[in-house]
């Protein structure tokens, strides 16, 4: 039954990464232009499915709550500012989504807040998973880091990474989805997004090594971890050749492979924590009488049909955006 | 402990899950109103039965979206804020809170979906169902909310083990009878804000002399269901107030502003209670109400709150008169109601300006009592977040700063303050614009999953009409 959880909530954090990772990387890269069509674009290629995209946080959460409840109270105590900067800037860029066709003068604000609600989540989320890796102030089972705790250079660089990541996700969506000017402009753009995330791969790896932070062990415990950097190595080639070639579909799906195997590596060297040297998994599971009532409803019946809906929804919408505005 | 930060991150969850229980409140009723106009629609075929559906769907719509954007805080506000308390009791609320967002889930994927861009290509009984299911989602949401807070005010089916309330008797949870009693209460008030909205738009209408026909049927239907309701509801809500009585003794002490134990009991109708002294000033009672009204019977007694320790008391005020203006708001709409009901069977609703003005100036009313029930049960549930298990104090994340709770206070202040007010402008927009003939809706804004994209048709609509 916690292994059954375990997965599914990794499932979750890991849709909720890839779909709402790529159209957080658009809203940063609809900032960086300002050109109305480029931007009508963008917005086209992932007004249909950003909410859906959403849900898998709310879901990730509600999962956390109900079978792994310590870990849930630890963590969402521990980073509590950054979870409330994080909240209103999804709002605000939800709302955003709705409202920037019905504003004429006013749009300017709803520009505005897509672009830093996209950016500022981006930042939190990486630097949350940063502040994790380096191990969070815990004594006695409660966080004991003050206010700005999860606060630290590596943390930052990590959330930093995080942005470019997460826009070299979105530039590959759009060069998915889109035609013409967007397109060549990710194009452009692929290259230098995909050469900043790997300069900051490179400072994270070696600011842990410097740090001789204590995840870094379990490379030399486990040497098949090192199965994941192969994978990542082996897709930024096929991701650089595919760009080269201009093979629009590609590029996404290795972006999406150099995640997998991000996410592979983080959940792996964790293993069997789920907060590292604090909780595992099996400290942090909820009784067993919880996580059954869970598992007869909701785990069996609606969890697998939410999978089948999203997939029904990304086939609705498959194929390319037109290019000339509706509005 | 800091009391400051406990004092905010209270404002903070009252005052995030108060803006939050509007939108609920408003579209569990509307889905049901959206049921019964779809199923009118199918069985006569009039075409101002579909008119008012698609009208109300665009409302529906915005109003559901800000309850979702509203309601994704709510998860993570009990981790943030209230760490100790989702620890211990994340085995039960957790799994319970899940399935609600679950529910959610699968009301807003798969029928929601069909309901916004599916008329065309869905037969028209699949398209009813659809109605029907959404309406038959919010109703299990609200149900799996209901099942948490009343596990919260009267615990049940529980052990508790290694420092957690570790679930042993789901049965018991979920059929406690308090949840078969507040479940039902809470439908109830949404629907009859349903009913409500749907009236006095329709009185609105009338006295602007727009969309006559339309207008007529929403003050009769919303008008006759209440009419039929709130008798129900005062009834369920007795029963309501019978389960406090029972589990929650100084809850229903602080209700009834009954300081010291009485027999037979007499029953405070308006009063200023003084906690400092332990009596009411100013005081109107009734003899023997009391002990009516408590326990059925002529000469009970009933306890009062100086029968308990001091140190759980709930505050006074608050509940006190929380729920008079809940029953005070109950029975302004009955009456409304059968005046209504009865001006508008014998036709000659149009005529009555002053009536019609008081429906449309009744929207607030089920609103203010559907707050101020829940203030009276949350408030004086107070001292305990899980009633005789855990402090409210004891709940909180013990390393939360004032400083810290006061910059998320005013951070999602600001916020709230701004969703709401485009929210409730693009309601009123739709309502201005009022039942637009129906249009084909581009393929593009067409999708699931954005409820708020529906308002934009009916405000473009506005705006080529050049309004």
């Amino acid at each position: 039954m916690v292994t059954f959880w375990v997965s599914l909530l990794a499932i979750s954090i890991l849709l909720y990464v890839l779909l709402d990772g790529f159209d957080l990387g658009i809203g940063i890269l609809f900032g960086m232009t300002r050109d109305e069509a480029r931007r009508h674009a963008m917005w086209g290629a992932v007004a249909p499915i950003w909410d859906g995209n959403e849900t898998w946080l709310v879901v990730t959460v509600v999962i956390l709550w109900g079978a792994f409840p310590a870990v849930y109270a630890l963590l969402l105590s521990a980073f509590y500012l950054p979870l409330v900067l994080m909240l209103c800037s999804l709002i605000l860029r939800g709302v955003a989504f709705e409202f920037r066709y019905k504003a004429e003068r006013m749009r300017w604000i709803w520009d505005f807040g897509f672009f830093a609600g996209s950016l500022v989540a981006t930042f939190i989320q990486g630097m949350t998973v940063g502040a994790l890796v380096e191990g969070l102030p815990v004594t006695n089972g409660e966080y004991s880091g003050g206010e700005f705790g999860w606060f630290s250079p590596f943390a930052v660089l990590c959330g930093i990474g995080l942005c470019f990541g997460y826009t070299l996700l979105g530039a590959c969506w759009l060069i998915k989805k889109c035609e013409g000017d967007v397109k060549a402009a990710a194009y452009r753009q692929v290259p230098y997004l995909a050469i900043g995330l790997l300069v900051f791969l490179v400072a994270v790896f070696s600011f842990a090594l410097a740090e001789n932070l204590q995840i870094m062990h379990r490379w030399v415990e486990r040497p098949y971890l090192f199965i994941f950097p192969a994978i990542a190595a082996l897709a930024a080639i096929v991701l650089a050749v595919s760009v080269e070639r201009h093979r629009d579909g590609l590029p996404f799906y290795m972006v999406t492979l150099i995640f997998l195997s991000a996410f592979g590596t983080l959940a792996l060297s964790f293993w069997p924590y789920m907060i590292p040297y604090v909780l595992t998994v099996e400290e942090a599971a909820a009784p067993h009488s919880s996580l059954a009532f869970m598992f007869w409803g909701e785990g069996l019946f609606v969890y697998p049909l939410m999978l089948a809906y999203t997939v029904i929804s990304y086939r609705v919408f498959r194929g390319k955006v037109r290019a000339t505005p509706v509005h | 402990m800091d009391m400051t930060a406990l004092f905010l991150s209270r404002i903070q969850f009252a005052s995030t899950i108060t803006f939050h229980i509007i939108f609920p409140a408003f579209t569990i009723g509307l889905a049901a109103w959206l049921t019964v106009l779809e199923a009118l629609n199918l069985s006569t075929g009039r075409p101002v039965y579909r008119a008012l559906f698609d009208f109300w769907l665009k409302i529906f719509g915005v109003a559901f979206g800000l309850g979702v954007v509203s309601g994704i805080v709510m998860a993570f506000q009990f981790g943030m804020n209230w760490s100790v308390l989702s620890r211990m009791s994340g085995p039960i609320q957790g799994p319970l809170l899940s399935y609600e967002t679950f529910t959610a889930f699968m009301l807003e994927a798969t029928f929601f979906g069909v309901l916004i861009f599916g008329r065309s290509r869905v037969a028209p009984w699949f398209y009813l169902f659809s109605t029907a299911m959404v309406a038959l989602g919010t109703t299990f949401s609200a149900f799996w909310i209901m099942v948490n807070n009343s596990w919260m005010q009267v615990p049940v089916g529980y052990a508790l083990e290694k420092g957690m309330y570790v679930p042993n008797d789901w049965t018991k949870i979920i059929f406690s009878p308090v949840v078969w009693v507040r479940f039902p209460h809470m439908l109830f008030a949404a629907y009859l804000t349903g009913a409500f909205c749907v009236a006095a738009t329709g009185a609105w209408y009338l006295l602007c002399g727009r969309f006559i026909t339309e207008a007529k049927i929403m003050l009769r239907m919303g008008l006759c269901l209440a009419a039929v309701l709130m008798p129900i509801q005062l009834f369920i809500g007795h029963l309501a107030g019978d389960y406090v009585h029972d589990h929650q003794p100084e809850k229903f002490a602080a209700i009834e502003g009954r300081w010291h134990d009485e027999q037979p009991a007499s029953e405070v109708v308006v009063a200023i209670p003084d906690e400092a002294s332990a009596s009411n000033k100013y005081a109107i009672s009734i003899p023997v109400l009391g002990s009516v009204i408590g326990s059925m019977s002529l000469d009970s007694k009933e306890v009062g709150l100086t029968s308990f320790p001091r140190e759980n008391w709930p505050p006074v005020l608050i509940p006190f008169f929380t729920f008079r203006i809940m029953v005070g708001c109950g029975l302004i709409m009955l009456a409304l109601a059968f005046i209504g009901s009865y001006l508008s069977l014998t036709r000659r609703i149009d005529r009555n300006r002053l009536f019609l003005w008081a429906t449309f100036l009744s929207f607030p009313l089920p609103f203010i009592a559907t707050w101020t029930g829940w203030f009276t049960a949350e408030v004086g549930r107070q001292p305990w977040a899980i009633y005789g298990l855990l402090r409210t104090a004891d709940a909180m994340t013990p390393f939360l700063t004032a400083r810290t709770a006061a910059i998320s206070l005013v951070i999602f202040a600001l916020v709230y303050t701004f969703i709401f007010s485009f929210g409730i402008f693009y309601i009123y927009r739709l309502m201005r614009a009022g039942l637009v003939p129906p249009m084909v809706t581009p393929a593009f804004a067409a999708v699931p999953n954005r409820p708020l994209s529906l308002a934009g048709e009916g405000a473009r609509v506005l705006e080529e009409a050049g309004e």
